[in-house]
């Protein structure tokens, strides 16, 4: 899995789904996607943010929001000392980016999670972004577009972070009852309390193909309930399957289905 | 979780000794020597028939201090142990204690009905309100049917469902929060648990009736929130609110769930930091020694606090009570900071000022003006 890890692993890599050996900028030229396999990786929030807004139309706001560490969290190491990490070792000050950005020419309030900062987790910042990507779309009328992939609630805010997920439910349905339109695309991995709030209450949720979504993660379910898995249990498709997905979209094809589902709902 | 070898009687004695039925917890072990004492003098008592009376006063006195000071310096795991304590009151409990003429209503019109959320048309006070909670069950039998208070999609949809009743006809909702977690299994993410939880918080953000919800044991994850989200929040005193469960905290944070005491602490997860945090309103103070100690106290403080919540949230125009209670998830537990948006707001501060010193001084002159003008004139 170095691949995944965003380890630059220069001209070839192993892919980690098929384990063919790829041409890295074949896979770049497909948005990350393997040539052999269609392995969807998973790339951090400004490509993502690259892949899906027009070129050089993404305008960020609340750009430096941080955490206060409101509970002096430590666990192996203090919680602040993690953020510092992450932050060095990403560029980014938090797991959630939001914006404004065009669409195929359609203007959006754009949010995207970034899987590859404490695996995304939500926290205050994350849960304050959310919110007010979700006010900013009640205020300039435009659709809401997040782009979700947590690892859950971040456990080092405790209870703080549990608060989030009330918070931006809380702010979505503001925006219904204002008749905003809101597009989740779920992408690897979708989990926990992102999964138990605004990753669930899309208008239209769209999710890449075989990105893992559920609420508690497969090893607690193996052994709290000492059960087998079954085959492709807490996929996309499996979520499609079961009624949780209206459309499994490969990558390329996002913006167009995005803009398409824009235009359907006259926004 | 717990033991009960402090629940042993002296030498299996035939003397009255209290009949103690309490579950002593590790950390109460203090409280069962005193325990064994007594036993022993009322023992003497019987066979030698001098008075021990006085002794055994003393050791009563002794027994509630020795209480008290457990209790009132319970640590973040001891209250964990505690609000999973065997005896302690449960939401069937206060059906019979606090609710009168509850009229339990089943099912979610869609997949079935979870034993581990009941739910109940119910009068409190001069209320007539929905009552929705968690059901733990009392023995291993009843433990067994609710999946010990874990909730499948099913209870969740029903509780939303009665919410809904409520709202209709105006009665307010009342929950009483008590899970370790949403049921983590294949049946419950197949029938969208995620989905189930995150529609409730969505809906009960927007529920045009009041709403007020009690962490009366354990207030675990999502699982709890799901009954959570309402115009008053309150945890009893010795119950605890976490994102994660101690022990789930330490697996993944330490490696090993041996460490659940330091994740205890460091989830902050007890009534005092929660109500610190600003993530609950109130807290419900309980009887020394805990709820399961004295349940018809503890009891008298749920309804007391219930009824206070309802008599005030009732006085609230709708729209406002909605409104309100929309602001105050807003505001709560924002915990983040942005040194540019301090920067600035300081600039705009001082702008807003430099404007305003501006215009003072060019009415103060042309007051002046007039004033000269008048004396001219």
């Amino acid at each position: 899995m170095v691949d995944e890890k965003g380890v630059p692993a220069g001209l070839w890599a192993r892919c980690a789904a098929c384990g063919h050996m790829v041409y890295e900028k074949d896979v770049e030229k497909l948005l990350g996607v393997c040539p052999e396999c269609s392995h969807h990786r998973r790339v951090d929030a400004r490509t993502r943010i690259r892949h899906l807004a027009d070129p050089d139309t993404f305008e960020e706001f609340s750009v430096d929001l941080k955490s206060t560490d409101p509970l002096k969290f430590k666990d192996r190491i203090p919680y602040k000392e993690r953020l510092k990490r992450e932050q060095a070792k990403t560029g980014e000050v938090e797991a959630m980016i939001i914006g404004k950005a065009f669409i195929r020419g359609r203007p959006v309030i754009l949010g995207v999670m970034n899987p590859m900062f404490i695996m995304a987790s939500m926290g205050a910042v994350v849960g304050e972004k959310m919110v007010r990507a979700a006010e900013r779309a009640v205020e300039d009328n435009l659709p809401l577009v997040v782009v979700t992939a947590s690892g859950g609630a971040r456990m080092q805010e405790g209870v703080v972070a549990l608060t989030q997920m009330a918070k931006t439910a809380s702010a979505l349905a503001q925006l219904d009852d204002a008749g905003g339109l809101y597009i989740v695309v779920a992408t690897d991995p979708t989990t926990g309390g992102v999964s138990a709030s605004f990753a669930s209450l899309g208008d239209i949720v769209l999710a890449e193909p075989k990105a893992m979504m559920g609420f508690a993660g497969p090893r607690v379910i193996q052994n709290t309930m000492n059960v087998e898995l079954p085959e492709g249990f807490q996929t996309a498709e499996f979520m499609m399957e079961h009624g949780f997905v209206d459309r499994i979209v490969p990558r390329s094809d996002l913006r167009t289905e995005i803009a398409r589902i824009i235009d359907f709902c006259g926004k | 979780m717990s033991n009960d070898e402090g629940a042993t009687q002296a030498n299996g004695s035939v003397v009255a000794v209290p009949l103690n039925t309490t579950t002593y917890l590790d950390f109460e072990k203090p409280l069962v020597r005193i325990e064994h004492d007594i036993a022993e003098l009322q023992l003497e008592h019987g066979q030698t028939k001098r008075s021990v009376s006085a002794d055994i006063k003393q050791q009563r006195s002794r027994y509630r201090s020795t209480l008290k000071r457990l209790y009132t310096n319970l640590t973040p795991w001891e209250t964990v142990l505690v609000a999973r304590h065997p005896q302690r009151p449960l939401t069937t409990d206060y059906l019979k204690t606090v609710f009168r003429d509850v009229c339990e209503l089943h099912g979610d019109r869609c997949f079935g009905d979870d034993d581990a959320i009941i739910t109940a048309f119910a009068r409190v006070g001069g209320h007539r309100v929905m009552v929705i909670g968690h059901n733990k069950g009392k023995d291993i039998k009843e433990r067994v049917a609710c999946n010990f208070g874990c909730a499948h999609p099913e209870g969740y949809r029903k509780a939303l469902g009665k919410m809904r009743l409520a709202q209709k006809y105006g009665l307010p909702v009342v929950c009483l929060v008590d899970t370790q977690w949403a049921f983590p299994g294949i049946g419950s993410e197949e029938r969208g648990i995620s989905h189930a939880i995150a529609t409730n918080l969505m809906e009960m953000a927007r529920l045009k009736t009041p709403i007020v919800s009690v962490v009366i044991g354990e207030g675990g994850s999502g699982g709890a929130l799901g009954l959570a989200v309402a115009d008053r929040v309150a945890m009893f005193q010795h119950s605890f609110y976490s994102v994660i469960s101690p022990e789930g905290c330490a697996a993944i944070l330490w490696k090993t769930a041996e460490r659940r005491q330091h994740a205890a602490e460091a989830l902050r997860l007890t009534s005092t930091e929660l109500s610190r945090l600003g993530a609950i309103d109130d807290v419900i103070p309980e009887p020394v020694g805990g709820a399961h100690r004295d349940p018809a106290a503890v009891a008298a403080n749920l309804e007391k606090y219930i009824v206070g919540s309802l008599d005030s949230l009732k006085r609230m125009k709708l729209p406002t009570l909605v409104r309100k209670r929309q602001e105050r998830v807003r505001q709560m537990c924002s915990f983040y900071e942005s040194p540019l948006e301090v920067k600035a707001a300081a600039e705009a501060a001082k702008e807003k000022l430099a404007t305003r010193r501006a215009t003072s001084r060019s009415s103060r002159i042309s007051g002046r003006f007039t004033r000269r003008e008048k004396i001219s004139g």
